[in-house]
């Protein structure tokens, strides 16, 4: 029963399709979520502070004296126009956020992702070939105890050592003051902003500053794929083509690094996937300990205050981003394993 | 013999380790199979046959000994180098194994499978004539040149099979194992993979242990064959000669449990085959044999040629001289119990 | 033959699973003790809370109403020295064990409790049911579960207020998709085993079926999937604390709480406030995960390894050919 092999863009087309149920089931959630609190929105952020008639005018230019269906479908259609409305507390259009900030949080999460996987994988590989020696041993325990460690214990620590002692590395903010006063904004980037405009001292600014709290994270995911690939390989070591191999004579070192360790890795990008979920709520902590201004510092400060339209935009924006992530993963899956296309 | 056969055994042992004890796989097994010949190595599951095949090749697991000789064209490989080793496999030792929907890997088009196989050995090859040589391989296997870029999965469990004999055939070894080629396939594919395997040696002279428990198969293909029975050749010696006559009552007993059209009742052979931790004394076969004399339990038979010519270990066939007095009369022994766990 | 037989028949259904456990041989056997010895350390701990530590959790001063120092270094009195409250650090690192695993027991007892019959069901019948249950139990699991927890947590303290029993629904909530997906999972290639068609062919209702072959196999992979989740829990619910939507520092001592007040300390070199509540938490996650990758090891097929004993040969016996 042989099968014949989908292109890839036959593939994509299907996977794409698929998005509809999933995105639209996460928005139901979030709506819901946040409809769950008593009262209304406008309320709840500024019921103090404002006159009853005031929050009547409010409520009425936001829509939350509609029936909860009509609502639904405005929320909707809001989304697909990428429209989040503004933040209740500070009047800023949410979409400002989700840039912004989501920029500053897009750095971190890239750059930490950039370390776990260079850690994750090395450490990984060399683990699952080393099986059982003390290099083996070591390996998995430093896997084990890095992700048992908090981001913010390991801030903590670097504040300590860094911080005070040291004083070589920066642990709090995006860039220094100075820096971000003169540099100039195109993609909210910092690092591709500086270099667009050769300004190497704000590159460098703003490179120290993302060390500390990129490698914090990346090293706590680390600890993840560490094992995974560990386990993988292993795995893949017992494959029956590995005998085969060995059997036409293939050397040792073709046979782990070809066969075994191409195989293994397979199911990791998968995994990677997954990580995103596991590195966005990572993000959140990490950006508290060492004030950075990404999305998920913002969540928390308009969740203090409750301001429910900012909160329900950035969760809304975290779904998409979630679904989009998702889809990609199964693309680049399908992309480097021939089988999983249907 | 013009010739000095393209393999020999001489007392061969592999024993490996498990938690119990060491198991004798292998356990004093001496053969010979001539240029351009096909042995036929045939007994039931558990008696050593596949770890015999593996031991010729090296391919043993971890904890693993082997003693003895094995001659390949007259050099010894046993304590050979693992260099040396990988270099003869695929060369001048070929595999062909069980279960060919996994000993491909998944990730790699058959393209790339020759051209490893072949790069291994050859490294200056160039790209044209390993193309060359591949499609000739597979030609010969009846796989057309337009799948030469498929992937494993995209082909039958029987064109798998023919797609590794071509591999284990590219570099033209001298000695070809096919370890129970046709056992995971249906019927009518297995008539076409023996034709094949039959046609190795007008084709390219090539030498061909044929190990399987299928004695319909070895009756058709082979030149000569060896009954193995608990670590050990029972008997050996020309195909005809052995199936027309057998020597050995385990050989007889065989025989006679092969179904065919002519079958009135089932015939079987009491017992489960032995442990090869802790065999029987004497002959191993005594608990199970129908024609068990005392001398059967207490000695080692001695390798004998029978009246119509075939090797055989067994106490029926002498010799006299080395039988002690009352030796020759009826083994006495309880109720055989029927599937004993070990 | 016979000993091990014996003992099979004594220890019933139970010797047989923990045989792996006892034949477990070098690393996973010592991996697996470690994390036993240490979770046993926490539980302590935790069970003697009231006892062994020095202080109450909220105590600020001593019998006689003396203050306890502020941010008091290391000392006699307080061996891990006070916090920006006047508070223990010892005792509040005592409390906080009990404190974490009251949480983390109970959440994942109630997100047991709803994802292993929501699995099972839906795994085994399949159809409508399991297809929307697979929908939404995903897409819960692709969210980054902090944000989900964090948000639930912030919607039930309005009802319910910071308690454990908030804490605990909210981590609850995030970690029942993920027993649903195994547990589902573990069903549907158990269902296609061989031997539960051969009890379907022989008549045996769905409830049997599932009571007696599906959940018995199932129910093996939960230990593992428990021990690895509690680990997890353990952090998500220090990072509820540490963000403030956790357990109120009067309710309870809670290591996350106490490292986020700890976080400014560090700028004016106070260590003692972050070390400790920061290590505990790094320890009982480490134990609890040693404990699961140990069980994982022992327990797993696929990883297993047997122990091999090594292989002498002696000399072989020459055999003389002689001509009949």
């Amino acid at each position: 029963m042989a099968r014949q092999t989908t292109s890839l863009r036959t593939y994509a087309l299907t996977r794409l399709g698929l998005v509809i149920p999933m995105v639209l089931i996460l928005l139901t959630l979030v709506f819901f979520l946040m409809r769950v609190a008593p009262g209304d929105p406008v309320s709840a952020a500024l019921g103090g502070r404002l006159s009853p008639k005031a929050l009547e005018e409010r409520r009425h230019a936001g829509g939350y004296d509609k029936p909860i269906l009509v609502q639904y479908v405005d929320y909707l259609g809001d989304v697909a126009r990428f429209d989040f409305g503004h933040t209740i507390t500070d009047n800023r259009p949410v979409t400002d956020v989700i840039v912004e900030n989501g920029a500053a949080t897009f750095e971190l999460t890239f750059a930490a992702m950039i370390v776990a996987v260079v850690v994750g994988v090395t450490f990984g590989l060399v683990a699952g070939r080393l099986r059982d020696t003390p290099v083996d041993v070591g390996i998995r325990l430093f896997g084990i105890v890095i992700y048992a460690v908090p981001p913010f214990f390991l801030g903590f620590l670097a504040q300590l050592f860094f911080g005070q002692k040291l004083g070589l590395l920066p642990t709090s903010g995006r860039a220094s003051p100075e820096t971000q006063f003169l540099l100039s904004i195109h993609t909210h980037f910092f690092l591709l902003d500086s270099a667009i405009d050769g300004d190497w001292a704000a590159f460098k600014d703003c490179f120290l500053h993302l060390i500390l709290p990129a490698t914090t994270l990346g090293l706590i995911i680390s600890g993840v794929l560490i094992r995974l690939v560990r386990v993988n390989v292993l795995q893949t070591l017992k494959g029956d083509y590995i005998e085969a191999a060995r059997a036409r004579g293939v050397g040792e070192r073709s046979v782990v690094f070809r066969h075994a360790f191409k195989n293994a890795l397979v199911p990791v990008v998968t995994v990677l996937g997954l990580q995103v979920a596991l590195l966005l709520s990572g993000a959140v902590l990490t950006e508290t300990t060492f004030n950075w201004p990404g999305i998920g510092f913002e969540l928390v400060r308009y969740l203090n205050n409750r301001d429910y339209i900012a909160v329900q935009g950035i969760i809304t924006f975290f779904a998409l981003v979630v679904v989009l992530v998702s889809v990609l993963i199964d693309f680049v899956n399908a992309w480097i394993d021939p089988r999983v296309r249907y | 013999m013009s010739e000095s056969p393209v393999l020999e055994l001489r007392d061969l042992r592999v024993w490996y380790g498990s938690p119990r004890g060491a198991v004798k796989a292998v356990d004093g097994v001496s053969l010979h199979i001539g240029a351009g010949e096909v042995l036929g190595l045939v007994g039931e599951s558990g008696c050593g046959k596949s770890t015999l095949g593996r031991g010729i090749m090296g391919l043993l697991p971890d904890g693993a000994v082997m003693d003895g000789e094995v001659r390949l064209s007259g050099e010894n490989i046993v304590g050979l180098s693992g260099r040396r080793l990988r270099q003869m496999r695929g060369a001048e030792i070929g595999l062909i194994f069980q279960e060919p929907m996994t000993r491909l890997n998944p990730l790699m088009r058959i393209e790339d499978h020759f051209r490893e196989t072949l790069k291994t050995h050859e490294p200056g090859l160039q790209k044209a004539e390993i193309r060359r040589r591949s499609l000739e391989a597979l030609g010969g296997m009846g796989i057309p040149p337009t799948r030469f870029r498929n992937y494993p999965h995209e082909f039958s469990g029987g064109m798998r099979q023919r797609i590794m004999i071509a591999l284990a055939l590219v570099l033209r070894p001298r000695l070809v194992i096919a370890d129970e080629p046709t056992t995971a396939l249906d019927v009518l594919v297995e008539a076409q993979i023996l034709g094949i395997l039959a046609d190795l040696k007008r084709n390219f002279g090539t030498s061909l242990l044929l190990i399987t428990h299928n004695l319909g198969i070895v009756a058709e293909a082979c030149d000569r064959v060896a009954v193995m029975y608990a670590g050990q050749v029972a008997e050996e010696g020309d195909a005809r000669t052995v199936f027309g006559s057998p020597a050995h009552p385990y050989t007889r007993d065989l025989l006679r449990s092969v179904i065919s059209l002519r079958t009135t009742g089932l015939h079987y052979i009491p017992g489960a085959p032995p442990s090869l931790i802790d065999p029987p004394s004497g002959c191993r076969f005594h608990p199970r044999c129908s024609n068990a004399m005392a001398v059967c339990a207490d000695r080692d038979p001695v390798e004998m040629r029978a009246q119509s010519g075939q090797r055989v270990r067994c106490w029926l066939h002498g010799p006299e001289t080395q039988i002690p007095a009352g030796g020759h009369d009826p083994l006495a022994r309880e109720e055989i119990a029927v599937a004993e766990e070990a | 033959m016979s000993m091990q037989a014996t003992e099979r028949r004594f220890f019933g259904s139970w010797g047989r699973a923990l045989e792996p456990i006892r034949d477990a041989r070098g690393v996973p056997r010592w991996i697996l003790w470690a994390g036993v010895a240490l979770t046993l350390f926490f539980v302590i701990m935790a069970l003697t809370a009231p006892w062994i530590a020095p202080y109450n959790f909220d105590q600020y001063q001593d019998a006689a109403g003396h203050r306890f120092p502020k941010q008091g270094h290391p000392s006699s009195e307080h061996l891990f020295g006070t916090n920006v409250q006047s508070t223990d650090v010892l005792s509040r690192v005592i409390y906080g064990a009990q404190t974490e695993l009251k949480v983390v027991v109970l959440a994942v007892v109630v997100a047991l409790a709803i994802g292993l019959p929501l699995g099972l069901v839906s795994g085994y019948f399949g159809g409508p049911l399991d297809r929307a249950l697979v929908l939404v139990m995903d897409a819960l699991f692709a969210f980054p579960y902090l944000l989900l927890a964090i948000v639930i947590a912030f919607l039930l303290a309005d009802r319910l207020g910071q308690g454990v029993l908030t804490a605990a629904i909210a981590i609850a909530a995030v970690y029942t998709p993920q027993y649903f997906r195994v547990v589902r999972n573990h069903v549907i290639s158990v269902r296609e085993e061989p031997y539960v068609e051969a009890a379907r062919a022989l008549g045996a209702r769905p409830r049997t079926v599932i009571s007696r072959y599906v959940f018995q196999n199932v129910i093996q992979s939960v230990p593992v999937i428990a021990t690895l989740n509690a680990a997890d829990a353990i952090l998500t619910l220090a990072a509820l604390g540490f963000l403030g939507y956790g357990i109120q520092p009067t309710d309870a001592a809670e290591w996350g709480y106490d490292s986020s007040r700890a976080i400014s300390d560090a700028g004016a070199g106070i260590w003692w406030t972050g070390l400790f509540p920061g290590l505990a938490i790094v320890l009982l996650v480490t134990a609890l995960t040693l404990l699961g990758e140990g069980l994982n090891d022992v327990l797993n097929p696929v990883l297993r390894r047997r122990r091999i004993e090594a292989v002498t040969m002696q000399a072989s016996v020459g055999e003389a050919e002689v001509e009949a």
